[in-house]
């Protein structure tokens, strides 16, 4: 039996200008909807199919605002079958304060007798981009580390994790368990959510806990926009007319010899 | 002091990891009045190329401190993160830093972890100079790149990352000679667990080359289903570049994922982009910003790609991008 913790970060769903709120403390996600990391839907589907297989379960876990129940549905609905919420406002949180507030709710759910093989998180969330909860988590836990991973299999309490290396090859950990592992997209095709997981995803209670300390900060001091570009662009024509100015340029770069 | 965790490739330091370098060494001389600068040394664990110690001497390194032993032989974060915390205790330094890269980050989020210390990733620049006792505020790329965000490090020593073409690398003004010292440091068991057991090789085509290419195609949407990249591949193949798609792309299942060029794909820095069929989405946009010039191609001549790229046409993929390639055969066949 494998059970296995996945943790998701509630993150604004930009796709073209980002704003900022007045205090320049965050960004202002008032006309944008909220998903995941491209990395956490591969982390959720991961640990539902881990779970699947070794006939544990996959509890999904999230620091953030109330509403942030909104993404746990999201993974109860593919397959998760458990929730936590430590609710809290995330922007006063940093890296270590993340790590350490998911590492005392394991530690209170293994004191309580429901323990994790398999901790996954995203390798980076998209908004912060700090690349380090996952292995803070591991040093918090005393527990093995492996990042930035497409695929994980447990066999015998072995994990068996790839992703890609340095030179685009591809690399095998193989580490025993409990262990902690960051992952990135592109291994697995993140499922969607059937109507009927949906309706289960309704019904499930989440756990709500409040945060154990107060956080040290991100040491945050303002966020700003880089300067807008004015646009420069070059219009070389419309439609098939455009393809010997298109060749010219091709040429006057040097990319055709 | 400031410690650069320098990366290699077959050939000695990877152009990322010199960057890197020149970043530190400009922030190293810059007067702080409390000697937070002093000189740059670097950490290379595990191989070692030819003449990489004289390269990062003409960068102005002093030291090179470079891990040997069976624990080094495979790519561990843990053990990296022991090696480049052995070197830090014994030389005291101000900073640690490595390049924004996926090895990068991961090893200094295991030494500030074991330190005890804040990090910053893909710090972009410096707006204050780095003092031993002052905070050093740093600044950085968040949401792939659209928003900078001044972060406060309060430790020391200063953990951070550097982005990727935060500068250009270039030879220090004043080379120096640079001294080798080879050491084994003691690690623990625990360090040696998360360790590569094995590499394959990859595809050919698999993202190490596409983010090297001098010239990357990019298809997305646009490209309408499977059978709409024929043009694409043959101008990437006529160009001798790579092909690089959105994730619109990879998530419908059209192309592959390690073609995905973007936050969550590759970054590219290509002499030319040419974006067929792509709005230009802040996640793509992080994977491209660095490209040199930008050809966009897209039938929405107000697509945020359109506006941003060096030049446009404005048009259907499906019949501009054949007409470059019969342009391009018609003239080679001339010649
Ligand atoms: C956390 C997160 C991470 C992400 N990471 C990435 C990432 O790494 N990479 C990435 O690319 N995206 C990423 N995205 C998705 C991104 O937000 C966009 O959805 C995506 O880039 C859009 O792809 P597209 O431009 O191909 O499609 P669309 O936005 O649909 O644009 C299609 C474009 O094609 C044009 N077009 C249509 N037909 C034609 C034609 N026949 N000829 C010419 N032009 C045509 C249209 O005018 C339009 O501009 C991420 C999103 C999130 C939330």
């Amino acid at each position: 039996m494998t059970n296995v913790l996945v943790c998701v970060k509630r993150v604004p769903d930009f796709s073209g200008e980002v704003l900022l709120t007045a205090d320049a403390q965050g960004v202002d996600a008032r006309f944008v909807g909220f998903t995941v990391s491209a990395h956490e839907s591969c982390a959720v589907e991961l640990a539902v199919k881990i779970a699947a297989a070794g006939g544990g379960a996959a509890t999904v876990l999230t620091l953030g605002p109330a509403e942030a129940v909104e993404q746990l549905r999201s993974a109860l609905g593919v397959g998760c079958t458990a929730a936590v919420l430590v609710e809290t406002d995330p922007v006063g949180f940093g890296a270590a304060d993340v790590a350490r507030e998911i590492a005392a709710v394991v530690a209170a759910h293994e004191a309580a007798g429901r323990t994790y093989d398999l901790i996954l998180l995203g390798n980076d969330a998209a908004d912060t981009g700090d690349f380090q909860v996952g292995i803070r988590l591991a040093y918090e836990l005393g527990r093995p580390v492996v990042n930035g991973i497409n695929t994980v299999e447990v066999t015998d309490g072995v994990a068996t994790a790839r992703g890609a290396g340095a030179d685009g090859g591809v690399e095998t950990y193989r580490v025993p368990l409990p262990a902690v592992a960051t992952v990135l997209e592109g291994g697995v095709e993140p499922r969607y959510p059937t109507i009927t997981g949906r309706m289960k995803a309704k019904k499930v209670a989440v756990e709500v806990v409040e945060p154990r300390r107060e956080p040290v900060g991100s040491g945050r001091v303002r966020l700003t926009l880089p300067p807008a570009q004015p646009s420069l662009v070059e219009v070389l024509g419309e439609g098939t007319a455009a393809a010997p100015a298109v060749v010219d340029l091709l040429r006057s770069l040097g990319v055709l010899r | 002091m400031i410690l650069v965790l320098v990366e290699t490739d077959g050939s000695g330091a990877t152009e990322a990891s010199l960057e890197t370098v020149t970043f530190a060494r400009d922030l190293a001389t810059r007067e702080t009045g409390d000697g937070g600068g002093g000189p740059v040394r670097a950490v290379v664990v595990g191989e070692l190329p030819e003449g990489t110690v004289e390269a990062l001497g003409a960068y102005g390194v002093s030291e090179v401190h470079h891990a040997t032993g069976e624990a080094f032989s495979a790519y561990g974060g843990a053990v990296w993160a022991a090696a480049l915390q052995a070197v830090h205790q014994v030389t005291d330094s101000v900073a640690v830093t490595a390049t924004g890269s996926p090895r990068g980050n991961e090893v200094l989020a295991h030494l500030a972890a074991r330190l005890g210390v804040a990090m910053a990733a893909n710090v972009v620049g410096c707006p204050t100079p780095l003092a031993i006792s002052q905070p050093f505020v740093v600044s950085r790329q968040v949401v792939g790149g659209a928003v900078l965000e001044e972060m406060r490090l309060d430790d020391r020593p200063a953990v951070f990352s550097v982005a990727g073409h935060a500068v250009e690398s270039t030879p220090a003004a004043s080379p120096t000679t640079a001294t080798l010292r080879e050491f084994s440091p003691e690690v623990t068991e625990a360090d040696l667990v998360a360790r590569v057991v094995s590499t394959e090789p990859g595809e050919p085509d698999r993202s190490g080359s596409l983010r090297s290419a001098r010239v990357v195609v990019g298809a997305g949407r646009g490209a309408g289903g499977t059978d709409g990249f024929d043009g694409v591949v043959e101008l990437a193949g006529l160009l001798d570049g790579s092909l690089g798609v959105s994730r619109v792309v990879t998530s419908l299942g059209w192309r592959p994922h390690h073609e995905q060029v973007g936050q969550t794909g590759s970054r590219i820095s290509p002499e030319l982009y040419i974006p067929c069929g792509i709005s230009g989405a802040i996640q793509h946009w992080a994977g491209c910003a660095s490209s040199k010039t930008i050809l966009a191609i897209n039938t929405d001549a107000d697509a945020p790609m359109m506006t941003r790229a060096t030049y446009a046409v404005i048009g259907d993929m499906h019949e501009v991008v054949p007409a470059i390639n019969e342009e391009i055969r018609r003239r080679r066949d001339q010649r």
